[in-house]
Order: C-alpha cells, then structure tokens, then sequence
C-alpha cells in the first residue's frame, strides 16, 4: 500500500489563489477527515488531488507512493487506486452503473466474466440497500442526494480503490444511509485502504472514526489533532482556531 | 443483464472495420457502360429475362426520371454525375444456397461482416447481395413450410410474378414519386421479396446483407415485405460498401405492407463509405391495428437523405421510428420521419437522435400529418442532437400539419453538448478523455441501440468510436 504524501500545495483558479501551501501525509490505512467552514480549500484539494483541469497547481508536490500527481491526468491517477467519492455527482444518459463500472474494470486490465461481475455487484448494492434497478438505470438521473451518494460509494467498493477521497458524502444523507456509507467505509478500512473525508459535520465522523482530524482555514491546515478535535470543534466552531491562528 | 453491459463486454472484439472497408477484388461476369439511357435500360431488364410487364415499367420509369428535376432541398447533389455511374454489375452468375458453395473472396467478406455464424445462430433466413444481385438465400425449413417467402427480389420476379406485379411500385412507393423514385424504377436490381402468410409470427429475424464493391457503381435494390393480416416479421438490413474515393450512389427503395393486426419491424444499419450518395425511399401501409416499426443506424455515406414514411390508413395503426445519424467530417445526414395519419384513433412515436462532430452536418426533417377525421390521433416527436464540438452543424426541420382538432400531439428538440465535469467524472474512475467521450456517445445512443440486434449494436457502438476518436476533445 502507498502513501499519500502532498507538500506545499499552492493552487489558483484563473490565477486567483484557492490553496496556499497545504501539507497532509496519509499513510497506508489511515482515516483523515479535513473540516472547516465554507469555502475553505476542502473540496479545492479534493479536486486538485485528481487534478481537475479547472485547478492550476502553482506550487508544490503530490506524490501517492511513486506516483507523481503533478504530472499525471486523472485517469491514470484513478489507475492508481485513488478514487473520488464525488460531491456533486454528475449524471451521465444512457449510461449505468453496471455499464461504468464494467467500462472502469476493463480500462483496468480486470478480466472477469460479465456474470461474476454483475453478480458481485448486485450483491454489494443489496448490501447497501439500493435496489438492483439503479444499477441498469441511466447514472444519477433522478436519483434522489442519498442515492447519488450511496451509488458513489458502491463504485469505489467495487474498484478495489488503495485510498478514497469522500468529498462531503454525508452531506444531504439520513441517519441511515450514513450508517451504511460508515460500514462500507469502514471495511475498506479494513483492507488497508487510506480514507480522506472532507466535511462540514462531525456527525459522519461517529460513524467513521478518524485518526486525525484537520482544520483547514484560507486554504490553509491551521490545525491538526486527533479525533478529539473534531468534538471541540463540534462545541466551539471553527472561530476558536480561526482566532487563535489570527492572534498567534 | 443490461444490454449496455453486454456491449461493453463485447467492445473487446477485434477490429474487423479494416477489412470490411478495403475492396475486394472486382469480378464482374456482367458489367454495362456507365451512364444511363433507355438501352441501358433495356438491356437490364433483358439480362434478367423480365416479364413485358416489368420491362414496360422500367422504362416507363426512365421517362419520368428524365422529366422530373433534381430536388432542390436537402443535401446538395450538384456534384453527382449520373454520366458516370455504372448502373448494372453482376459478379456471380447463380445463387447459392449452401454457404460453401459461394466464392472464397465474396465469402471472406460477409465472414468478416457476419453472415455465417448469425445464421446459424441467430436467423430465420438469410438474403446475401453483392454489387447488383443476390447470391446466396437461404430460409429454415420451418417457415418455408408455413408459406414464408424470403429469396432476391429478381427471383421473385421470375417465381412469383403475380405477387410482384400487385405489390411492385404500385400503390406504396410509385415510380412517378420523386426523380430518385423513378430512377429506381428504371434500373433496380437485387432486394428482397419477404411474403408473410395470414397469421404466422416469425419468431426469428430474416436478414439481408448488401455490399457494394464495384467502384463507381450504383446500388438499387427494392425490398418489398407483406405481411398477411395477423402475422408479424422482424427484417434486417445491414449494408457495407468499400472506400474507392470516387462517388457511388445507393438509391434502394424498401416497400411495406402491414396488413390488419400484423406487425412489421424493419432495422438497418447503414454503414456506407465515404463516397457514397445514399438516397433511399422507405414507406410502410399500416391497416387498421397494425404496427410498423422502423429503426436505423445511418453511419457512413458522403450525402444521405432518408426519411422512412408510414402511412397509417386504418383505425388504431400505429408507427414507431427510431433513427440515429452520425455526421462526421465531410459528411451531411438529411434524416427524418413520415407519418401520415389518415384513420382514426392511429399513433405514432417518433424518437430521432443525431450526433455531428468534426464538421459534419446532420439535419432531422420530418413530416407529420394529421387528416381530417384522423379522431384521438396521438403523435410523439423527440429529436435529440450531441454535437461534442463547436464546428459542426445541427438543424431540427418540423413540419407538422393537422387538419383534425381531437389529437394529441408533442415535440421535443434539444441539442447536447459534453461537460469539462461529466468527463472528470469518468476519468476519475479510470478511463482516458477518449474512453469517457465514447461512453457518453454510447449513452446518447443508446435508446436506438438497444433496440439492434446484438450484434449490430456492437458494431455502431464500435464504428461510432472508430470514427470519433482523434477528432473530438
């Protein structure tokens, strides 16, 4: 397994500065969730990290094991078992799950058979109660935010992912999706893979315990702790830090 | 399991498309002086020992081809040299009926096409066409022995001669409809004849495959399909030709007659070269409860204009079109749908989908008439166009006209670009800017290519990525 090394990340959009040197080491099966209020940066580095062409890096490196992120197109980055758990999923007509994933594996140089696969895949999304339907309807059309997100973890289980970036995946679920997302979460956990969540709660947190917790502020990691962070932050908002930061 | 699935399975298969494209050898055993005039004409219909009464329609028709005028609407064929043509080649003197039989060279090509093994597996009957005739027909003994008729139409012509006469350019498609109908009339050669008696359902698909392979040559088939009352067929139609870089044209003209409460399905996929004028003339009578349902792949050609026409002439017919154009670099798709709605209580659901990239224009051109008395008529029209670049061209022409005020009608256009995010999307789960682009295509196709028999699905999925890779992005 690999480690997720960035250092320094310095981003802009339309030269405009988003990032302004973040470092965060992610070593193989670590959880890290990255908090912090609106327009922080979080979802910037998530997008930066899978190099989004809209995201121009300006300084700084990112490196996951060998792999040299800085010169790498998003596919290729994907091929190296990082894996996006979108925000914003987008839905794509006449395409479904079963058809992505199935395009996904063989991009992959995965060779199973179509019967395996669909198998293995109607069992996991039963698992995660979504109905076997969503998996042949076009992506993300109609589905309802719990759905899009559900689907979302659903296609980074069956990619056999090595570090997935959850970008603000509680976000718009009910208790019980976010139980079902912490399970699955959880097993990848299990298998060694490293997490990243990026969130405005705490409350998915419960589900999926961290072994760091980040506050990022004007693009920027303005404090690192462990899990307990998250509590004093659930009690006291992020303006003790932003303070403290401002006075220090 | 989800078709979308198979096919993407199956995307894995071997590339064919070259070999398909590159020309055989020509072999001619029969082959007239290009141009067309009364003698070429004549001598037609002389090679094929017609009945007077064909011959006097072929030249009846070649008098009205040289009256009428070109059309001036559509795609332009001012550069099209009829002088130029050659409008009869024939390269096997007989027909085969055991695939074993035929010539290796045509045989290698129909292999690499597909005709063998979809027959055995997957056909009720076969119809093999190169250049102007049939060579090779072959029907299960099952249906033969129900009375289903499926040979060339030239044999029909010879066998069944009371038959082609009632039904040939008669009352559907006729030979004073338009210059391209007439010009048809007068030198169609090849095409299927496929007789379904009262009340048989075919349960397999009868398929005809045509390749043309003489250079500058013209193609006109007729197929001509009747369907008794009660029974139902579902005919294919897969066409190919070879690129010479010199202009050929295809003008075929396909004829349907859907009976009382019978059903016809007719799919194509057309995959032309680039140097091919394709001007087909499609129409359906649909009586009283009968269902005709078109659905066609047109890929490939220089210029097409094309627009299936049902004409639903009794009580409850119904008519379901289903079209996908590709307009790549160079090339103009003209394509559409008639409905004519001439009984009451008739439908029809219109769904036509179009992609141009890399300059290509791609037109959907539609008639759709409601008559007087035409009562709880119902008609829906979808077109749909993806145009993943700013240089090519999409047009939406609609006509519609009704003359009767208790009908349902509606229409929908929208034209679809592809997002910097939907292609993220994709890539962040491991495929190339490429990958994602076709897969989006797929997507937009895939209403239409669902609705193709497996193995043509395969093959436009495949072609279309074949022929948007490098020129989109």
């Amino acid at each position: 397994m690999e480690t997720l090394e960035i250092k320094n990340l310095k981003v802009a959009i339309d030269h405009k500065p988003i990032l302004n040197g973040v470092s965060l080491t992610v070593a193989p099966g670590e959880v890290h969730a990255i908090m912090g209020p609106n327009g922080s940066g979080k979802s910037t580095l998530a997008q930066t990290l899978f190099r989004h062409p809209k995201y121009e890096v300006a300084g700084g490196t990112m490196r996951f094991g060998r792999a040299k992120l800085n010169e790498m197109t998003t596919d290729k980055i994907a091929q190296t078992g990082m894996l996006l758990a979108f925000q914003y999923p987008q839905s794509v007509s006449g395409v479904s799950v079963q058809n992505l994933l199935k395009v996904a594996q063989s991009v992959r140089g995965e060779r199973v058979s179509v019967d395996t696969f669909v198998k293995n895949l109607k069992q996991k999304a039963k698992s995660m109660r979504l109905p076997a339907e969503f998996l042949t309807r076009s992506l993300n059309e109609g589905f309802s935010g719990g759905e899009k997100k559900k689907a979302e973890i659903l296609q980074l289980a069956m990619l056999a992912p090595k570090l997935v970036v959850l970008d603000e995946t509680d976000s718009g679920l009910d208790v019980d999706a976010l139980k079902i997302v912490g399970r699955e979460v959880n097993k990848l956990k299990k298998n060694g893979v490293s997490v990243i969540i990026i969130t405005h709660y705490n409350r998915v947190l419960k589900y999926i315990e961290p072994d760091f917790v980040h506050i990022m502020y004007h693009g920027r990691i303005i404090k690192s702790g462990r899990k307990d962070l998250a509590h004093t932050i659930e009690k006291g908002g992020y303006n003790q830090f932003i303070k403290t930061k401002q006075k220090g | 399991m989800d078709f979308q699935t198979i096919l993407a399975d199956k995307q894995g298969i071997a590339s064919r498309n070259r070999e398909i494209f590159s020309p055989a050898p020509e072999r001619h055993v029969k082959r007239l002086p290009t141009g067309l005039s009364r003698r070429v004409v004549e001598e037609i219909s002389w090679i094929k020992n017609e009945p007077e009464w064909m011959r006097k329609k072929r030249l009846l028709a070649y008098d009205f081809f040289e009256r009428k005028a070109m059309p001036t609407w559509g795609v332009d064929l001012s550069e099209l040299d009829f002088s130029k043509i050659n409008f009869y080649q024939r390269t096997e003197p007989g027909r085969y009926k055991n695939w074993d039989e035929v010539p290796s060279d045509i045989k290698n090509i129909f292999s690499k096409i597909g005709v063998p093994q979809a027959e055995r597996n997957l056909l009720a009957g076969v119809v093999g066409q190169y250049d102007s005739e049939g060579f090779y027909q072959n029907l299960k003994k099952e249906w033969e022995k129900k009375g289903v008729i499926f040979c060339d139409t030239d044999t029909a012509v010879q066998k069944y001669p009371e038959l082609v006469e009632q039904y040939f350019m008669t009352r559907c498609v006729s030979i004073a409809d338009h210059k391209f109908a007439a010009l048809h009339g007068a030198v169609w050669s090849g095409g299927s004849l496929l007789y379904v008696p009262r009340g048989v359902r075919v349960t397999l698909p009868m398929q005809t495959y045509f390749r043309m392979n003489a250079r500058n040559s013209g193609q006109f088939e007729h197929t001509l399909i009747i369907v008794e009352e009660g029974a139902s067929v579902h005919y294919i139609e897969g066409c190919t030709a070879p690129i010479y870089n010199m202009d050929s044209l295809h003008s075929a003209v396909v004829e349907i007659f859907v009976k009382r409460g019978a059903r016809c399905r007719y799919t194509t996929v057309q995959n032309w070269s680039k140097d091919v004028y394709n001007l087909n003339t499609k129409r359906s009578i649909v009586e009283e409860e009968g269902i005709q349902e078109w659905v066609g792949g047109s890929l490939g050609s220089k210029k097409t204009m094309l627009y299936p026409c049902s004409m639903l002439i009794g009580r409850g017919a119904r008519a379901d079109h289903l079209n996908i154009a590709v307009a790549g670099p160079g090339q103009h798709k003209d394509t559409g749908a008639k409905v004519i709605h001439g009984a009451p209580y008739t439908s029809s659901n219109i769904v036509s989908k179009s992609i141009s990239f890399g300059g290509g224009i791609s037109t959907y051109r539609g008639l759709l008439q409601i008559a007087k008395g035409a009562k709880g008529s119902k008609s829906h029209i979808q077109c749909d166009a993806l145009m993943p670049d700013n240089i090519s061209v999409s047009n939406t022409i609609p006509y519609i006209k009704v003359f009767e005020d208790d009908v349902t009608l509606g229409h929908e256009a929208k034209v679809g670009r592809i997002s910097e995010e939907q292609i993220f999307y994709l890539m962040s789960r491991g495929l190339s800017e490429q990958q994602a682009i076709n897969l989006i295509v797929q997507g937009f196709m895939e209403p239409v290519v669902k609705e193709l028999p497996l193995e043509y699905a395969v093959e436009l999925n495949r072609l279309i990525q074949l022929e948007m890779t490098g020129s989109v992005g």
